[in-house]
């Protein structure tokens, strides 16, 4: 498996991909004013936000998010699109966890007049930057706007639609026959987005499922999308079990996994209707790589401390010692020189050069 | 050939899901063995079987420690676990429930105290009916509670109802139904799709 062994040379090879393609480095400041937050706290993936009090009284929160501000800050462009990438820490409660975190997150967005070369070269960097990371990856890619529209078509309570979307997330079919038995549909109603969620082929079979619904031109444009970028190498295939919120997404999502690591490491979509919620017409799309879940790849590469001891005492000619050191580093190895030999330390041999060795 | 790892709860429920597994071609005969071990395998077929504590097989999924496991629905109501749910493996069936002492009266001016070990089942619960409860989280004996007035009601799986009659508790509300499931994490299916859609297929039939 190829992978990187730190999280800071991921951020440096994606930077360059990044810019590759024309994209420019977002800076920006640690701090954001908490009030975006709490208007778009939905969008959020943790509830939870440091705040504090700004010297002038304003309260203010350390990012917990990184998108929500490049979409605040972002000028709109009448024509064409802006690219930009990021490379930030942000700081919030991790599913599961009992207190924050600072997470190092990398990340770009497309903000403008989207068309399909620009959705789908997005989609294409997603691709690549999970190859970076690992040859051994998936790139699976659904539709909110598909969904949505299948889903509002049934006439659902307002808990019984979330309970549905969740139960789409979960692959769990008994339980959208469960939910349809609760609300008093027909278990015909959910064929479509039961056959949707279960469905294990490519585009052609999703195309099939939708031939006859009104949704048929997004499948086709979600098709055109998937295939370019599987085309072009990239590993991305169609999985209705990627959902995110209806309030800010409204066309493609999608979740990136690498083997070896138990939760998608990259994740992203097309947010036109949080857009729209901050007043911008533009269109949007972007997608956030999780650096920090990198470090479940090279658990067992760092199994010793150091290559190499280099025992020595006052009789060992100091530069003998230094150019025996020299030379084992230069055949790869991780040398410490020492006295005597420590305690607690793993390391693979030992280089005795004390008097008499 | 990797191997696919799979949690089962410890227990009766994990010995019969055993069985099932077993019966669809994934057995692993040492699994039987009366001893202490943890972790059984079986090469030829491509699995390896452990046994742990059945709340926390969830976490075990998640957390891609194992592919697969089975898992109560009482434990991923509670615990929210992110992986796929893809079968109702129908077996393990009960209920959560309210119960309370026979003849209770539910006050709405009061405060209702409830006790439980699944908090979040019932916090949910009550905010989808606006009641407000005082949560007195336990880890056992729940019946206990109502008994010495630490709590009016209590929400807790009942499979026969026994223990509740016996100590002069009854039903009052159901909630849902609960069975066991299989899970698995999301990352793992993505890379060991086939041979757990294979599981899948033979158990569903």
């Amino acid at each position: 498996m190829d992978m990187y062994s730190n999280g800071r040379g991921a951020i440096y090879r994606l930077k360059r991909l990044y810019e590759s393609y024309g994209y420019s480095q977002y800076k920006m400041s640690k701090f954001e004013e908490y009030d975006l937050y709490v208007r778009n706290k939905s969008f959020l993936v943790s509830d939870h936000i440091i705040t504090f009090t700004d010297t002038d009284g304003k309260l203010m929160a350390l990012k917990p998010d990184v998108t929500l501000s490049i979409v605040k800050n972002c000028r709109e462009v009448e024509r064409g699109v802006s690219r930009v990438y990021y490379d930030e820490n942000v700081y919030r409660v991790p599913k599961g966890a009992i207190s924050f975190k600072e997470i190092t997150q990398a990340g770009l967005e497309c903000i403008g007049q989207l068309d399909l070369q620009s959705v789908s070269e997005v989609l294409m960097l997603a691709a690549k930057s999970l190859e970076l990371i690992c040859e051994d990856y998936v790139l699976d890619v659904s539709h909110m706007g598909i969904l949505s529209a299948l889903v509002d078509g049934l006439g659902l309570s307002v808990a019984g639609k979330a309970k549905l979307l969740s139960y789409v997330g979960e692959k769990n079919v008994h339980g959208i026959s469960e939910i349809c038995a609760d609300e008093g549909l027909d278990p015909d109603a959910v064929k479509t987005l039961v056959r949707l969620v279960s469905m294990k082929g490519g585009c052609d079979e999703m195309l099939e499922i939708l031939r006859d619904t009104r949704v048929y031109p997004d499948a086709c444009e979600l098709a055109k999308i998937v295939s370019a970028v599987c085309e072009r190498g990239g590993k991305a295939r169609i999985d209705f079990s990627v959902t995110d919120d209806m309030k800010y997404y409204s066309g493609i999502v999608f979740k990136g996994f690498v083997k070896g690591v138990p939760t998608s490491l990259l994740s992203g979509g097309r947010y036109d209707n949080l857009m729209k919620k901050m007043g911008k017409q533009s269109g949007a799309i972007g997608f956030a790589v999780y650096l920090d879940l990198i470090g479940d790849l090279d658990a067992d590469v760092n199994e010793y401390d150091v290559d190499t001891i280099l025992l020595y005492d006052d009789s060992t000619p100091l530069a003998d010692l230094m150019l025996l050191a020299d030379s084992l580093r230069d055949g790869g190895a991780t040398v410490r020189s020492m006295r005597e030999l420590p305690d607690g330390l793993k390391y693979r041999r030992i280089v005795d050069k004390r008097e008499g060795r | 050939m990797e191997m696919l790892n799979i949690a089962l709860p410890k227990g009766r429920l994990g010995e019969k899901v055993y069985d099932m597994f077993a019966a669809a071609g994934f057995e692993c005969p040492s699994i039987k063995e009366n001893n202490r071990k943890l972790t059984f395998e079986n090469f030829e077929a491509g699995v390896r079987y452990f046994w742990v504590k059945p709340s926390d097989v969830a976490i075990y999924v998640e957390r891609g420690a194992a592919d697969i496991g089975v898992a109560g629905k009482d434990i991923l109501l509670e615990y929210k676990p992110d992986v796929y749910e893809l079968l109702d493996l129908g077996i393990g069936k009960c209920r959560m429930a309210v119960a309370a002492p026979v003849g209770f009266r539910d006050n709405p001016s009061k405060t209702l105290k409830v006790a439980t070990k699944f908090s979040n089942i019932a916090k949910n619960y009550y905010d989808s009916l606006g009641r407000e409860i005082d949560i007195i989280h336990l880890n056992g004996s729940i019946e206990l509670a109502p008994i010495l007035k630490l709590s009016d009601v209590i929400v807790d799986i009942v499979e026969t109802g026994r223990t509740l009659y016996e100590n002069n508790l009854e039903v009052v509300e159901e909630i849902v139904p609960i069975s066991a499931r299989l899970i698995a994490n999301k990352s793992a299916y993505k890379f060991k799709g086939n041979v757990i859609d294979e599981i899948l297929g033979k158990l569903e039939r």
